[in-house]
């Protein structure tokens, strides 16, 4: 990948540029400061998806040499992939990081939470997240969302207030003026961070590739036994598929992005270097979410909904 | 890899975009991300299905930005969206900003980020009162290029004169204000006349199309006349076997350059001595510039934490508890004379009180009512701020970044105001009020 930077030339008066990735980069590794300056217990969200995985990777440059003064929290969902499963615990090991886990299946076991009929976890999320959220105190929760993912989530701050009950109201959000982040809130409450605010999916792929940052498996192509529903390459399961007249079959397929097997689609694809998944999401015309996620479809409000009662 | 122009970095630019509510800003967004190719198959289905079901005949290209529930149900923008789109040349991010008189402050938080603003005026009515607080607001946030794209070209035959009387009088305006640079555009968002590709309509007009305008603007730093500054945003101290002394200051370089060797400053406290180092997070590097986030390293262990200024000893800043600015209240609530407050400055933030308002702009005329008592949302005005500690703060227009401040409420952490330290508008010459005795002070 060509990599054209900087500029810096006082001999001959060239301009001083950053390039785009680097730009980001920035702006990325300053929000990780201002939230390690002003917060008490910061806590990374981290699925081992590739939003997750930059975000620990701009945390790590934002204080080598020093460690990560954050911990990481996962919401697994109990039908998690096993290959993300496996990278996230290599990678916490890696880095002598804290994880902690908030476990839908925990819920359910207890009767607190209940299956859908649908089989999807995902909108089951947000109430172990939460109540995990106050237990622990943690007074700001980094989390991979993106403005570029969905129009709800084009609206929301790079800082973004919690109520006690972790609400988001998208009508009383602070305006968030020059690189000053307000970051105050009372006990109870927390603040959303969300340092990838400004990057778009191929921002994230491309800046991958140039840092050469290990993702799981299940991003490259690879034969696997899926059948469909609703629309969607599901991998079949004891997590609930197939079900009666779901048939499955073996498909060079990959995914592009990492919720759990109940909810995220997997795309027909035959990429398995990362130059190839770049150039085939470059072509792609489809989003991210559009091509691979049930769950937003459910109604046109659904993100805005969801992140009201306080899920990521 | 197969190198596309496309998958190469590219420069960033930041820009905004104001006009009133029937100039065509939605047409004109629509187009830009539809031209770059940026709406995407399932989000343009998501929008032909809404408006279906509003009874709608075509695709509604404004649902593509009203992201939020109460902005579909009332048919309107209320808040700052940010869109994103790229070409071959560079990354666009776009804060999209509604045009009611009413979200003021909207712009303004869309402004303070933008090295650009685009200003949209119907060509049938020409530069209105809208139109002027646009630029007013474009020229108090100092928004290095502005933009006026003459809209609805198609409805006024295209006619040269037409765009050329339009141009003439906003860039005297402008100019009157202060802004650095205008470039008009004659465009029909609509046809799609000068907005991706050249109108064979307007054979006239002889400059770039709007897009081709937003790829080859500079966004590069002059850093021959920038005071070097570094905010300290938190200390790195790994007291590891590996790195026992290490000691870094790390933040993003507000303004101009860092090299190692340059005598520095610590502010307040005024202590001085020498970069030793700077790590480029982890590289070592022999210089920085903003808006790098880097990590110093000095000869000295002085004391520093968090919410100290780093600066050239030869071009340090003055230190003052008395604020002065131009302000923008965005809160609800309302800013009074005696308000206690938290200003937040840099990385500092410390206790603050209102001392005085002596006035408050009309943006429409850009008349000075005196002493107004208080600011309402939306409300710009001058304030004198008395703050518990000294702050090294620049005049706003030197630097965007160390000349601005937010103000907080303690109570309850709302943001309350925007400032902008020292003179408002970058007027050539001082503005007179020549309705008023005592004329602008601003």
């Amino acid at each position: 990948m060509t990599t054209t930077v900087a500029t810096v030339s006082e001999e001959t008066g060239t301009p001083y540029v950053l390039s785009h990735l680097d730009a980001l980069e920035s702006e990325a590794v300053h929000i990780f400061r201002e939230v390690a300056g002003e917060f008490e217990r910061p806590v990374i969200l981290f699925s081992g998806g590739k939003d997750s995985i930059v975000m620990l990777h701009l945390a790590l440059k934002a204080f080598a040499p020093a460690a990560i003064p954050f911990s990481l929290l996962h919401v697994d969902t109990g039908h998690n992939f096993p290959e993300v499963i496996d990278y996230r615990d290599r990678t916490v090991e890696k880095h002598g990081l804290r994880l902690h886990v908030a476990s839908v299946q925990d819920y359910i076991d207890r009767g607190v939470l209940k299956e859908r009929p649908d089989g999807t976890r995902n909108p089951l999320q947000t109430v172990p997240l939460t109540e995990k959220i106050q237990t622990e105190k943690f007074d700001a929760v980094f989390g991979g969302g993106r403005r570029d993912e969905e129009k709800a989530r084009a609206k929301e701050r790079v800082f973004s207030l919690r109520d006690e009950f972790s609400q988001w109201d998208p009508r009383r959000q602070r305006p968030e003026l020059w690189q000053l982040y307000n970051g105050r809130h009372a006990p109870g409450e927390h603040v959303r961070v969300f340092p990838l605010s400004n990057w778009t999916e191929l921002d994230v792929w491309q800046y991958i590739a140039r840092e050469g940052i290990e993702l799981p498996e299940i991003y490259f192509a690879h034969e696997r036994e899926v059948f469909m529903r609703a629309g969607m390459w599901l991998t079949a399961g004891e997590w609930g598929g197939p079900k009666d007249g779901e048939a499955v079959e073996k498909r060079l397929i990959r995914y592009r992005t990492v919720g759990d097997m109940s909810c995220t689609g997997a795309v027909d694809s035959d990429a398995v270097t990362l130059d190839q998944v770049i150039a085939e999401i470059a072509a792609s015309r489809l989003t991210e979410r559009g091509a691979t996620r049930a769950d937003d479809k459910l109604s046109e409000a659904a993100m805005e909904d969801r992140k009201r009662e306080g899920y990521f | 890899m197969s190198t596309t122009t496309e998958l190469t970095e590219t420069t960033l630019l930041r820009f905004a975009t104001a006009g009133s509510v029937d100039d065509g800003k939605s047409t004109l967004v629509g187009r830009l991300l539809h031209d770059s190719k940026s709406i995407l198959t399932d989000q343009l289905e998501a929008v032909e299905r809404a408006s279906a079901s509003r009874g709608q005949e075509g695709p509604d290209l404004a649902l593509l930005t009203d992201g939020l529930r109460a902005e579909r149900e009332q048919g309107i923008t209320i808040d700052v969206a940010y869109r994103y789109f790229a070409t071959a040349r560079r990354r666009f991010i776009l804060a999209d900003t509604p045009g009611h008189v009413q979200y003021t402050r909207n712009m303004v938080t869309g402004a303070s980020t933008a090295e650009l603003t685009v200003i949209l005026v119907d060509a049938r009515n020409g530069v209105v009162e809208q139109t002027r607080r646009h630029a007013a607001i474009a020229a108090l946030l100092r928004v290095p290029h502005v933009v006026l794209a003459v809209n609805k070209m198609d409805l006024v035959g295209y006619e040269e004169q037409v765009f050329a009387s339009i141009a003439e009088k906003f860039t005297a305006y402008a100019t009157e204000l202060g802004v650095p640079e205008v470039t008009s555009i004659p465009i029909s968002a609509l046809a799609g006349d000068n907005v991706v590709e050249p109108s064979a309509n307007m054979d006239w007009y002889g400059g770039p199309t709007f897009l081709e305008h937003l790829e080859t603007v500079p966004v590069s730093h002059d850093m021959a006349h920038c005071h070097a500054r570094l905010p300290v945003q938190f200390v790195i101290r790994p007291q590891t076997a590996e790195h026992p002394d290490y000691r870094g200051y790390a933040g993003q370089i507000a303004a101009g350059t860092f090299r190692v060797g340059d005598p520095v400053t610590v502010l307040p406290s005024g202590r001085t001595t020498k970069v030793s180092g700077i790590d480029l997070l982890g590289k070592p590097v022999e210089a920085a510039y903003t808006p790098q986030s880097v990590t110093l390293l000095l000869e000295d262990d002085i004391d520093i934490s968090r919410g100290d200024l780093i600066v050239p000893s030869k071009d340090a800043p003055s230190t003052t508890q008395d604020i002065e600015a131009t302000v923008c209240h965005v809160a609800d609530q309302p800013l009074t004379v005696g308000h206690r407050v938290l200003l937040k400055h840099g990385t500092r933030t410390v206790k603050a009180i209102v001392k005085d308002i002596p006035s408050r702009l009309t943006l429409d005329d850009l008349s000075l009512h005196p002493h107004p008592g208080q600011l309402v949302a939306n409300d710009i005005g001058r304030v004198k701020i008395r703050a518990a500690e000294a702050l090294p703060v620049d005049s706003y227009a030197d630097s965007r970044r160390t000349g601005s401040f937010i103000l907080i409420d303690p109570a309850d952490g709302t943001t309350l105001t925007a400032g902008m330290v020292g003179e408002s508008f970058a007027s050539p010459e001082p503005v007179k009020d020549e309705a008023e005795d005592d004329g602008w002070d601003f």
